[in-house]
């Protein structure tokens, strides 16, 4: 291994020597001082993070194996500011005394996840592909079974075990045909074998599903709500935004890069899944009262609104796919921040202990409101503009119908999402939450939440540094 | 610095302003002040487009600036007015200047009141200075959006259930729109070259005939809805009922004629060809509106629904005149809008202060309140004879124009579309005339009504703006006319190029 290749590999590698320091500092801080472990991941990552934006070369590994290119470390770099949000996010609840004992596992696995995502996004081969989907997925069971003593926990963790345990069975055999066609599990050569035959489609559509399932999207969506409910906030706002993001990167990847052959074919599986799952998401969403259900199902929605950006097969889906992830990130980690908040101090999950709200607590239910605003595609908060870049590329190839159908979900949407609102600012609660405040670190992650949810529309710059990395899949 | 961004900022750093003011008394001062400049402001707009006109600029739009936003899809910031516009902010600044003073008593929550109130505003003058699509459809969503949280806040009845469906029915409009406006779009280079946003230069190609069939109607009926397109207009009555008195004002007399003047600049402008084959469908749906809302009217007890109503028919009327595709009809449209905007948030501001006396909005319940309330009552008899359309008052100059241009076309259908319009006026005048004398003559049947106190000095100022406006455009409508009219001479031309009937 030359330094070039520690250069090229340097934010897998970056993550890897976190995980061993955050288990190394386990070992070596007393008992009682578990709750500084938090405060040193967060710091290290935050490091990490800002190690990522800087130039990196960019070429192919291990004969072709790992794959870094301009999309995907700014993908990686996504993901990095996602999770650094939810790590911040995090730590005043592993404050809490029964969790105190597991901040250095906390931190130890969400980072092998997020390992795992990395490597993912750097496959060129199948087998890198795989392993990274597993790594990325496991350690999450795990973590969903977090709070040990509360059964819905634990149900969480068994359900997503259970429910990914099966869909790489299914992803596995869908790769199995690939390969049995093509003799080969290299991305670049798959891309060349590939032709219509209908043993390779059936191979696809077992990948698809496969695929679906990690992003939730429908009809493979029904692990979704459940285990969001069951798991941590700290935890569903990862999954929720981390982990579905870091799927949709890979498959977008792959199917412009994979799959171009077979286009016509994914356009019309794309399209209908598309608006299935923008449908029954948004239809669900309105019936729930548990706010991480709520969220859970808005989740599934906006997955829907995203495929706008695959389907056109184009470079500007690309761009307005990842800069959707971007938006989405601030947007939905604002609204789980405001959760977390009011969660860990209160212990109150559902919309209608939000009922007056505004009267208490102002700040809070007005970033609430600015994060849901933007799921919703609101102007001029971020949301919007990056719905409108989704439905730009759709038109861009001619699906006038589909986008239509997204932008009349998106009424729905608004629907469920003012709900919130008007518990918020209009309801009057019988027993409101009482005011209270966050201690910084909360505070801190909102604040950039909301900037971001603030600057990344109106700075046109960000979109076009993304768009013009998009070239270079 | 440009004097139109000043339209979006001033209203920007007003909210700013109020955000940080610590006593909730200096809130509604800081509004008033904010406003007053922007009514300032606009008066010196149309001093410098009248005399730049004056001066011999013949350019199809005044004080153009173009800042490019998105760069890879050619979304720019441009703006840009021409005589409508000037005559659309205009309208706007005196409507919010009047709906400030109109909520000088606004108690609960009052910061946030005028900083959703101005946020409106800001969505309306941004949407009425664009000439850029996208930018335009930015400011449009701006303008909705406020709203539910002003209706179900601060209005009164069903509240809640009257802003989610204005909301939702807004928003589904806005959403028609977006497909709309990504096909024109998509469509704006037929010839090769790089799709634009920007109106002026779609407007200088012609948009394929196919795409135009499908987007026309969809643009169409998107800003429709905000103008009360049957059957797309009933948010309004409920969402004009439970708002409060300033949102009524501005809503019924700003935010609908983003409908009216939208459907104009956008969907007929861009695609007059669409347009011509297609309006004999939309005629009759706005015939059914300007009448059905009369009717409407008639039937209601509620003065707020009679004028929800009222407007209903009013507006229209708008997109009837626009839809008449000549100059005369057109001129009359924007007048429409004009004098409908301020007379009509004359009557709901009107409302809302006898409503703060009585307690009650029941037209049956009151009575003789002229003998009591001179003031209030005299602005509202001047009211309703604008609305019924009495010369020397706005309605008069806007309807008589709007149906002379629609009578000069001389097939049968246009004849008996015309004819079943006009009727309206004579609706109109039965509701009026029985409100009026219900309310205000006659002896007063309830004795508590006795001892109202007439207008008070912030209502005077919110009342006077208003009737000054109105009286003034019945007055001297030239000066307005012919502003109006040398703008709408592009899209004339662009009209009569294809098609000289």
């Amino acid at each position: 291994m030359s330094l070039g290749t520690f250069l090229i590999m340097r934010h897998e590698l970056l993550l890897i020597a976190a995980a061993l320091l955050v288990l190394m500092a386990e070992i070596f801080t007393d008992t009682h001082k578990k709750s500084g472990i938090s405060l040193f991941s967060v710091i290290l990552f935050g490091v990490i993070t800002i190690t990522g934006f800087l130039p990196s070369p960019t070429g192919e590994l291990f004969g072709g194996m790992y794959i870094s290119s301009g999309t995907r470390l700014l993908m990686k770099n996504i993901l990095n500011i996602g999770a650094l949000l939810v790590f911040v996010q995090s730590v005043t609840w592993l404050r809490k005394d029964e969790n105190s004992g597991k901040v250095s596992e906390y931190f130890i696995l969400l980072i092998s996840t997020l390992i795992g995502m990395n490597f993912m996004i750097s496959a060129g081969h199948f087998l890198m592909f795989y392993i990274g989907i597993e790594l990325a997925t496991i350690p999450i069971a795990a973590l969903a079974a977090f709070d040990r003593y509360r059964n819905k926990s634990a149900e969480a963790g068994i359900k997503l075990i259970l429910s990914s345990a099966l869909s790489s069975g299914i992803l596995l055999y869908g790769l199995s045909m690939i390969y049995g066609t093509t003799g080969t599990f290299y991305f670049n050569q798959i891309a060349t074998h590939f032709s219509n035959s209908n043993l390779q489609i059936l191979g696809f559509i077992f990948f698809f599903a496969g695929m679906a399932f990690k992003i939730s999207i429908v009809p493979f969506h029904l692990w979704t709500a459940d285990v969001y409910e069951g798991s941590p906030v700290n935890i569903t706002s990862y999954l929720s935004v981390i982990s579905k993001g870091a799927a949709i990167f890979i498959f977008i990847l792959m199917l412009f890069t994979v799959f171009p052959v077979i286009m016509a074919t994914w356009q019309k599986t794309i399209y209908v899944t598309a608006v299935l799952t923008m449908t029954i998401g948004n239809l669900f969403a309105i019936r729930q009262n548990n706010l991480k259900r709520f969220l859970a199902f808005s989740s599934i929605s906006q997955a829907g609104y995203i495929l706008l950006g695959f389907i056109g097969g184009n470079q500007l889906g690309m761009a307005a796919v990842i800069y959707y992830i971007l938006v989405y990130i601030f947007s939905n980690l604002g609204a789980f921040g405001v959760v977390t908040a009011i969660s860990n101090a209160t212990g109150k999950e559902n919309i209608d202990d939000y009922n007056g709200l505004y009267h208490t607590n102002p700040k809070l239910s007005l970033i609430m409101t600015l994060a849901l605003f933007s799921l919703a595609g609101i102007p001029p908060v971020a949301g919007f503009f990056g719905k409108f870049f989704l439905f730009t590329a759709a038109a861009q190839k001619g699906f006038y119908l589909l986008v239509l159908i997204a932008v009349l979900n998106t009424i729905i949407s608004l629907y469920y999402y003012l709900l919130v609102v008007r518990a918020m600012f209009i309801n009057k609660g019988e027993s409101p939450i009482e005011k209270f405040i966050s201690d910084f670190p909360t505070r801190f992650a909102l604040g950039i939440c909301v900037a971001g949810i603030v600057a990344t529309g109106f700075a046109s710059v960000i979109f076009e540094v993304i768009r013009n990395l998009s070239f270079g899949i | 610095m440009d004097i139109l961004t000043l339209f979006v900022l001033i209203p920007v750093l007003t909210i700013t302003a109020i955000l940080f003011l610590k006593d909730t008394r200096q809130v509604r001062l800081v509004s008033a002040f904010g406003m007053g400049l922007q009514l300032l402001t606009a008066g010196i707009l149309v001093f410098l487009y009248l005399s730049a006109r004056h001066a011999g600029n013949t350019d199809e739009m005044l004080f153009v600036k173009d800042y490019l936003w998105f760069k890879s899809l050619n979304i720019h910031y441009a703006i840009g007015v021409d005589g409508i516009s000037v005559a659309m902010i205009g309208l706007t600044s005196l409507v919010v200047f009047a709906g400030i003073f109109a909520s000088w008593e606004v108690e609960f929550l009052r910061k946030e009141f005028f900083i959703s109130l101005i946020l409106l505003a800001t969505g309306v003058f941004g949407f009425f200075i664009s000439i850029d699509l996208f930018t335009m459809f930015l400011f449009y969503e701006l303008a909705v959006i406020p709203m539910y949280l002003l209706i179900g806040i601060w209005g009164s009845g069903p509240k809640e259930y009257s802003a989610m469906k204005l909301t939702l029915m807004l928003m589904g409009g806005s959403a028609l729109l977006l497909v709309g406006i990504l096909g024109i779009y998509f469509n704006s280079a037929p010839s090769g070259g790089y799709p634009t946003f920007n109106i002026l230069e779609i407007s200088k190609v012609m948009i394929p005939m196919p795409a135009q069939r499908i987007f026309f109607p969809l643009t169409f009926v998107g800003f429709g809805v905000l103008g009360a397109l049957f059957p797309f207009h009933t948010w309004s009555p409920d969402g004009h009922a439970s708002a409060p008195t300033a949102v009524s004002m501005l809503h019924a007399g700003v935010l609908m004629k983003l409908g009216g003047y939208g459907a104009f600049r956008v969907a007929i402008f861009l695609m007059p060809e669409a347009a011509q084959e297609l309006s004999w469908i939309f005629i009759i749906l706005t015939s059914i509106s300007v009448v059905y809302g009369a009717f409407g009217a008639v039937a209601q007890k509620d003065l707020k629904y009679i004028n929800a109503y009222s407007s209903v028919s009013h507006c229209g009327l708008v997109l009837f005149a626009v839809l008449m595709m000549n100059k005369t009809a057109m001129n009359g449209a924007i007048l429409q809008m004009i004098s409908h905007g301020l007379m009509t948030a004359l009557f709901f501001a009107l409302i809302g202060m006898l409503y703060g006396r009585t307690h009650t909005r029941m037209i049956n319940q009151m009575g003789g309140l002229m003998k009591v309330i001179p003031f209030l009552s005299v602005a509202y008899v001047i009211a309703g004879l604008a609305s019924l359309g009495l010369p020397g008052l706005s309605g008069f100059v806007a309807e008589m124009t709007i149906f002379v241009g629609a009578f000069q076309h001389h097939e049968t259908f246009y004849r008996i579309v015309t004819i079943v319009a006009v009727s309206s006026i004579v609706i109109t005048a039965v509701y009026i005339l029985r409100v009026i004398g219900i309310l205000l003559l006659g002896p007063t049947t309830n004795e508590h009504y006795e001892h109202l106190t007439d207008a008070k000095w912030f209502e005077k100022i919110s009342v006077v703006t208003l009737v000054g406006s109105v009286a003034a455009i019945g007055l001297a409508p030239f000066w307005l006319s012919t502003m109006i009219g040398t703008s709408l001479q592009p899209v004339i031309d662009r009209i009569f190029a294809l098609n000289p009937f």
